[in-house]
């Protein structure tokens, strides 16, 4: 019998009028790998900063491992879920290094006094810390470039970066949006890749893709979300072969990328929502 | 299709590569023009400029430089040696690593500056051009020869297009500079310790400056000298040392700083130390605030007041409402610090949960009470506690085992006075809180408010408790500069509540303070310790101009940051920010998809 991870029961987000997210039940079992798909404004990026803390849910509970999580986003983080972003907000002006240390946040515990006292203590921890970083990015290939700032890095790397930031906080779940969005056929899959490796060391992950062939590559289970309601869950066939995904996604096509511009659309989309949070009503048309 | 015929762009057409410069001349003749300029300009120092000796500085005579002439003398001179450089005359090559015109061309227009702007002061301040003797022309003159040829030089880049790129290639500074040989270890300390004399010699004439005038000249021949070994590549190669030996070069900031009293025959001077230092402490401690966790906070200089008041109280003056307690120096120090620090977690706690512009607002409000309040607490309007707007005066002065703060002391020689005691004891002070800087940045404390600033929401999804470690960031700035206060206290003899105000034309106040912060370099150490010299210095030193000093004062401000946003001292990460093409370790941009991007855009 597996044992869930995550277990989000009745979530519901309403942003005055708008209802991005309806009562959406989800579990997430250990060592799965679970895609989230659904069409540009269907609430996945709203449902995973439900999970993760950074929005309060208007209804239901979110919990991880058998306990519910206040919606504090380090706290979420501390309980053991970690997180990546549509649209990258790695520490720009941070180095490579830096930015995976920062990851390390929640599993150090050197606050200010032994920062300036500098006892052995310290030097150990740092120095672990910095230890277990270089794994990481060994991990994810980017170890050369440690002194790089972030902001310097090509966009791929960007998107790799996050993703071991995150892994920086030893999870044991990941969740992942969208993070093949702007990358080229070789580099998705090199990430692909990385899921697979990322699972192998028994974290379970949890990934908002448009890219329909690689969530279903992945995918031990796809769950279907659409107007912010769960349409469909099951494996990759019985989601593929279902009708209403299909009558869901008009007719857009399913093999294949859904195309640059649409990507960059919904970043831009993205973008504005995040930085409004208290915006509401004028962004619902794009919910079609 | 294939034939499409193109109209010409005006950048299409074949430049030579640029080897002549704006003016046209040879460049051999411009390269001796440059130094014969260079070394005309040094001789023209000895020669009396004016008739009178009603111009400060006395600069009346022939055969012996005075006043503003020493610096004219010291940018001919420079000019001289880059131009030498220049030549490939052997010992001076590292003056030059790059080879690069950029020096030549700045160190010309540092003696054309402060020459001219001798010139012209004594002719405005003396009501005409007919005050300047021959040797004033011949100045001018000779100080115009080597821009001349700095400006005839063969350009360097190929200028994009229009005037103003060809003068800014002029200036610019090369992308390689080419490695230094390698060298040991004590070749090392000795730059490090002759740079240290120099700086140390460059920053007391500052201080020393008797008269505007000579301020004003100062700071140019320092600005372009400064500028021209920046292009040259000196100061890169520099900071390479300093990153190679840092705490020795930590080491010698301080011995420098402790000498700096030693070399004053007046007290004056020191009290301008005194001053300097006890604002660069406290806009280090609010660059923990503003640089590193990003906290905008605009009634900062209240915790200054918080730490002073209580060392006021505390000090055993007989004007303290509790004059009976007489606390050491050390317990009213931990006392001020303890009180800001309390202060700032009041403060902060419930203001921190404000982002942004709130943030500025709530704590510039949070200033203002403060000296309201302070000025309040008289005993009529409000409790007897600060004696309101007469302040706590008759603070006595300092006594640390047996030392006592108020008299001059002869050490090995040199007589100490009372403010050069002082700025000894806010040496030790400043130690402390560079110490708690760099300890604190470079940890993981430091990280997490680095991150708060560069992306709050990315951050506290990472794990951090973002109001925790902006309440830490925030009660440590606030500590940091009780302490000071502390200091301040005995040093101006009382308090009271003025000073602690938002905005005044003098330091310090908060917006002095953050002007400090930025202008000298967010995030790092030396820049909010040079800018709080200079933001002291500028006003100080500004008083000949009367009522049109804040005016100069607000231009030099905007000229500042106009040309360097990122502080005079730039913090690596806040250098890539603003000058996006001069990053050092780019890869090359791949590109995200298969398929170039702008046939999807048109479609
Ligand atoms: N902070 C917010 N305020 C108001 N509306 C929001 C906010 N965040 C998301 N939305 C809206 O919720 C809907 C779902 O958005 P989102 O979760 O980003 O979709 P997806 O990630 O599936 O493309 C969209 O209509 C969006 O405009
Ligand atoms: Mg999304």
């Amino acid at each position: 019998m597996t044992t869930p991870v995550l277990e989000a029961r009745g979530v519901t987000m309403r942003f005055g009028g708008l209802t991005a997210v309806r009562s959406v039940d989800f579990t997430v079992n250990a060592g799965e790998i679970v895609g989230l798909i659904g069409p540009n404004g269907a609430g996945k990026t709203t449902f995973f900063n439900c999970l993760t803390g950074l929005y309060v849910p208007t209804e239901g509970t979110v919990s991880y491992k058998g306990t519910v999580l206040p919606p504090k986003p380090h706290l979420v983080t501390q309980a053991g879920i970690a997180r990546t972003f549509q649209n990258i907000r790695l520490f720009a002006n941070m180095t490579v290094l830096e930015n995976v240390l920062v990851g390390r946040h929640t599993r150090t515990k050197e606050g200010l006094w032994s920062a300036l006292l500098r006892g052995p203590g310290f030097k150990k921890a740092e120095r672990a810390s910095e230890e277990r970083a270089m794994e990481l990015l060994e991990f994810i290939g980017l170890a050369h470039k440690r002194d790089h700032l972030a902001r310097n890095l090509p966009y791929g790397e960007q998107r790799k970066l996050e993703i071991a930031r995150a892994m920086a906080s030893e999870p044991g779940l990941l969740l992942l949006d969208e993070p093949t969005a702007g990358m080229n056929p070789q580099e998705t899959r090199a990430t692909e890749e990385l899921v697979f490796a990322i699972r192998d060391k028994g974290i379970a992950v949890l990934l908002i893709e448009h890219d329909m062939r690689f969530v279903f590559n992945l995918s031990d289970r796809v769950a279907v979300l659409v107007q912010g309601e769960k349409l469909v869950e099951g494996t990759s066939d019985v989601v593929q072969a279902d009708e209403r995904v299909i009558a869901a996604y008009l007719g857009e096509p399913f093999e294949g990328d859904p195309g640059e511009a649409e990507a960059a659309e919904v970043e831009a989309a993205e973008a504005a929502a995040e930085a409004s949070p208290s915006t509401t009503s004028s962004t619902k048309g794009e919910a079609k | 299709m294939t034939e499409t015929t193109k109209t010409p762009a005006p950048d299409a057409m074949p430049t030579p590569p640029a080897l002549r410069g704006l003016i046209p001349l040879p460049a051999a003749a411009a390269r001796a023009l440059l130094l014969a300029g260079g070394i005309a300009t040094a001789a023209s120092a000895f020669l009396a400029w004016t008739w009178t000796d009603e111009f400060p500085g006395d600069l009346t005579f022939n055969g012996y430089p005075g006043g503003l002439q020493w610096l004219t003398f010291t940018a001919g001179v420079l000019t001289a040696l880059f131009a030498l450089a220049s030549y490939g005359v052997r010992g001076l090559g590292w003056l030059l690593p790059a080879r690069n015109n950029a020096p030549l061309v700045l160190t010309a227009l540092g003696g054309f500056t402060v020459t001219w702007f001798t010139v012209i002061a004594i002719s405005v301040e003396l009501g005409g051009v007919v005050n300047l003797e021959p040797g004033g022309w011949i100045a001018a003159i000779a100080s115009l020869l080597p821009v001349l040829g700095a400006f005839a030089l063969p350009q360097e880049r190929t200028a994009a297009d229009g005037t103003k790129e060809t003068l800014k290639a002029y200036i610019a500074k090369p992308d390689r500079i080419p490695a230094p040989q390698a060298t040991s270890g004590w070749v090392q300390r000795a730059v490090i310790t002759a740079v240290t004399i120099i700086g140390l010699g460059v920053f007391t004439y500052g201080i020393d400056t008797e008269y505007g005038q000579l301020f004003v000249g100062y700071l140019f021949v320092v600005t372009f000298a400064m500028w021209a070994i920046h292009t040259a590549g000196l100061l890169d190669r520099f900071s390479a040392l300093v990153a190679a030996n840092r705490s020795f070069t930590l080491a010698m900031g301080f011995a420098a700083a402790i000498a700096f009293p030693f070399t004053q025959t007046d007290d004056h001077y020191a009290n301008i130390g005194v001053n300097i230092l006890i604002f660069g402490t406290v806009a280090l401690g609010l660059n923990i605030v503003v640089g590193l966790a990003g906290l905008l906070d605009l009634g900062y200089v209240a915790f200054l007041g918080v730490g002073a008041y209580t060392a006021a109280l505390v000090s055993g003056s007989e004007f303290s409402t509790i004059s009976g307690v007489h606390l050491p120096f050390w317990a009213s120090a931990l006392a001020g610090a303890a009180a800001s620090l309390v202060f700032g977690v009041l403060i902060g706690a419930p203001t921190l949960r404000l982002r942004g512009d709130y943030l500025a607002i709530v704590t510039l409000g949070f200033g203002e009470i403060f000296r309201i309040a302070v000025n309040n607490m008289d005993g009529d309007s409000g409790p007897d506690v600060t004696n309101g707007p007469n302040g706590i005066a008759n603070i006595p002065d300092l006594n640390l085992l047996g030392f006592n703060f108020g008299q001059a002391h002869d050490i090995g020689g040199f007589t100490l006075g009372r403010f050069a005691n002082y700025y000894l004891l806010m040496v030790l002070i400043m130690a402390i809180v560079v110490l708690v800087y760099t300890r604190a940045a470079d940890s993981r404390i430091g990280r997490s408010w680095i991150a708060i600033r560069e992306d709050e929401t990315a951050a506290t999804a990472m794990g951090i408790n973002g109001f925790r470690v902006k309440l830490v960031a925030f009660a440590l700035g606030a500590a940091l500069a009780g302490l000071a206060g502390t200091v301040s206290a005995h040093v101006t003899y009382s308090v009271v509540p003025t000073p602690y105000q938002f905005a005044g034309s003098t330091p310090p106040n908060s917006a002095f303070l953050l002007a400090a912060v930025v202008l000298g370099g967010m995030g790092t150490v030396a820049g909010p310790l040079l800018g709080a010299a200079l933001l002291y210095l500028l006003p100080e030193k500004l008083v000949f101009l009367q009522d049109k000093s804040l005016l100069a004062f607000g231009i030099a401000l905007i000229l500042l940051m106009r040309f360097r946003p990122e502080g005079i001292i730039a913090n690596r990460r806040r250098q890539l920010e603003f000058h996006e093409t001069g990053q050092l370790d780019v890869p090359k941009q791949t590109t995200l998809t298969d398929e170039p991007a702008v046939t999807k855009a048109g479609a």
